[in-house]
């Protein structure tokens, strides 16, 4: 048992129990807080996997941005503090039986896979940062997705801005 | 030392928890915390298969920039979706937004 | 005088493995041990630099410090702790226990965490990661998540409340500082901090770059939420805003957090705009090197004091017009005429300095042009509501 091998247990099964806390907990509060102990595993996996600036992106957009507007939005939902009615559906059994059958269908797949006990290959020389870069703005490369992103940001932004407008702003534009 | 199964099966894993949050959660934020964790599942499963696979090609961390993109504006939007209709609604409970159902 | 920091390193690793402990995991155990005591050090200097900072006040305000405790005041703050320590903790009800409790860990951490990548002297850092800029940014939005915990599980209305306005504040100006933080990666070709402190080897970076480390310097200092942009816990406004339930040493953490990041906002500018411990002689001394950082950090530091006690609080929406309609847009604009001159330079052969500066010098002049124009116009506005009030009244008293 490398330490490696001792992080990657650990880190794996923080990020899983703090998974199964997101789905489970009562309190919608708390599922966001646990939400961002997944982010946070989910970010040490990256560093596992020698993607250190896909970690630090991870902890920037989906911690430092996307888990504070979840909390945001949790807040600014409800009358008062706490939580009211159900928090699962009744048929919430019938949830977990499709999410297991829908695993042991994923485990089927992919042992099936040739590469499935495949070890690390060798990191290229140069750094993947470097590489990175330039892959996101060479013409042949990934340049159109990359634009493509910006623009369905730009209407994401737009988007939002529009939907969350309280609603008497829009007769008073007008005047 | 690691190989990738261990990898595979841990964001296979972490996918079918957030199916889980996505299907049983009654609240929809709670339902796009779910789909947060679905996210995060294929951004490991896509790291995985670059590092071990193919790491002098950059197509695995491209693919999981966009993927960050496509999480930030779903997030954004969903949630300016979740707020507004909890103005007009004041519920955010999925069952009784069913306006439209027949 | 060669390396010291590198003997006193490699003097320790000879120590623990002669004890019978493996190459690997002895450094690791150096490894964490270093980090608490880098986190130590920095907690207890905050004894000083508190009053330090408090004395300094007193100075612009016209009056001493604390000049009490000790020579010259010096061991007020040690006071203050014991005093923070032997304090009723008052828990309130309701409260969210676990998020109560860790919000205040966060906060610090937040702070801590930034020194991990800043280079003191050449070969003494804490680790040399290659994204050692978006790292900074990344834990520090570690901090604004700690005071949205701290607002909330509070169980009070107002804290909430305090919480909100202080997370618009800090997601807000996290943008222009991300984006002038762009101008000493794009100079030097690296995000590393180490790298980016090398780059700045005959030249320091606030020469080719004097506005974007001007904007970095506000958004550092909203940031951190110093005055003028103390709306975070403004005593006449919010009333200790986030933190007004909390009491004793958690208090205590989030008071060391704060003053601590001044420090922080010192060492992070002079590590990327003034040169970290480049200096005459700092490759041959690296002591000398350690000199230089502390010296720059301390100076800028003292600059933030300075701003702290001559500028009155801004409003809050004046606090967020500002970012978004100025120092956003302005950084856009910096980050591109940057990259554009610094590519037609190479190309051009021109001087690198000089085009640098010249476009920054435009770019200052219009700058200055729209601000000017946009005073006015606020300005023709106000004449003309106060020809119309005085009117109406000239016209109601007849």
């Amino acid at each position: 048992m490398t330490v490696l091998q001792i992080v990657f247990l650990v880190t794996g099964l923080v990020t899983l129990l703090a998974g199964v806390m997101v789905v489970a907990s009562p309190k919608l509060v708390h599922a966001a807080l646990w939400l961002i102990v997944s982010l946070a595993g989910v970010a040490v996996l990256f560093v596992l996997l020698n993607a250190n600036f896909l970690a630090v992106v991870q902890v920037v957009v989906y911690i430092g941005a996307i888990a504070i507007l979840v909390i945001f939005a949790v807040m600014l939902t409800r009358r008062v503090m706490a939580d009211s009615g159900p928090t699962h559906n009744p048929t919430w059994w019938l949830a977990l039986v499709s999410a297991l059958v829908l695993f042991g269908g994923l485990l089927a797949l992919i042992t099936q896979l040739p590469a499935f006990g495949a070890t690390e290959a060798a990191l290229p020389a140069t750094d993947s940062l470097a590489d990175l870069g330039t892959s996101l703005v060479d013409v042949n490369r990934y340049l159109v997705p990359f634009e493509v992103a910006s623009v369905l940001l730009l209407a994401a932004l737009v988007g939002a801005m529009a939907v969350a407008r309280p609603a008497g702003e829009d007769e008073e534009s007008g005047a | 030392m690691i190989p990738l199964s261990w990898y595979l099966i841990l964001s296979a894993l972490l996918f079918c928890v957030g199916v889980f949050g996505v299907l049983a959660r009654r609240n929809a934020i709670g339902i796009l915390m779910g789909i947060e964790l679905m996210l995060n599942a294929v951004n490991i499963n896509l790291v995985a298969f670059w590092r071990y696979l193919t790491p002098g090609m950059i197509a695995g961390q491209v693919f999981t920039l966009i993927v960050f993109a496509v999480a930030a504006s779903e997030a954004a939007v969903g949630l300016a979706l979740i707020i507004s209709i909890y103005r007009r609604r004041s519920t955010v409970v999925a069952d009784e937004i069913n306006l439209m159902k027949w | 005088m060669g390396d010291p920091f590198g003997i006193i390193g490699r003097w320790l690793i000879d120590l623990v493995t002669g004890l019978g402990m493996e190459p690997g995991a002895a450094l690791t155990l150096l490894r964490f041990l270093g980090a608490a005591i880098l986190a130590t050090v920095l907690l207890l200097a905050c004894f000083f630099l508190i009053v330090a900072e408090r004395k300094l006040l007193g100075r612009f305000q016209d009056r001493y410090g604390p000049n009490r405790v000790g020579p010259w005041g010096v061991f007020q703050t040690v006071a203050d702790f014991v005093k923070l320590i032997g304090k009723e903790i008052v828990i309130p009800d309701g409260i969210d226990k676990p998020v109560y409790w860790l919000a205040p860990l966060l906060v610090v951490m937040s702070v801590v965490g930034i020194w991990a990548v800043v280079p003191f002297a050449p070969g003494f850092r804490g680790t040399d990661l290659n994204v050692g800029v978006l790292y900074i940014v990344s834990i520090g939005a570690i901090g604004t998540l700690g005071i949205i915990m701290a607002g909330w599980s509070s169980n009070n209305k107002f804290a909430l409340l305090g919480a909100f306005r202080a997370v618009a504040q800090l997601v807000s100006y996290e943008i222009p500082m991300v984006l002038t933080l762009l101008i000493p990666t794009m100079l030097a070709g690296s995000m590393g901090v180490t790298a980016i402190v090398e780059a700045q080897k005959d030249l320091w970076f606030i020469a080719a770059a004097p506005l974007a480390a001007a904007v970095f310097l506000i958004s550092s200092v909203a940031e951190n939420g110093r005055a003028p942009f103390d709306l975070m816990e403004g005593e006449s406004e919010i009333v200790a805003g986030f933190n007004i339930e909390y009491g004793g040493l958690a208090f205590g953490m989030f008071y060391v957090g704060e003053f601590l990041h001044a420090f922080t906002v010192g060492v992070l500018f002079s590590t990327l705009f003034l040169g970290g411990w480049r200096g005459p002689g700092a490759e041959a001394y690296p002591l000398l090197g350690l000199v230089y950082f502390f010296a720059k950090a301390l100076a800028v530091w003292f600059l933030t004091i300075w701003v702290r006690g001559s500028f009155p609080r801004v409003r809050i929406d004046q606090l967020l017009a500002l970012n978004w309609k100025f120092l956003t847009p302005l950084a856009l604009v910096i980050v591109a005429l940057t990259a554009v001159v610094d590519k037609m330079a190479a190309e051009q052969g021109w001087s690198q300095l000089l085009s640098l500066l010249a476009a920054n010098a435009v770019l200052a002049l219009v700058m200055f042009a729209v601000l000017g124009a946009y005073g006015r116009s606020v300005r023709r506005r106000e004449e003309k509501l106060r020809g119309n009030a005085a009117a109406l009244q000239a016209g109601s008293a007849r």
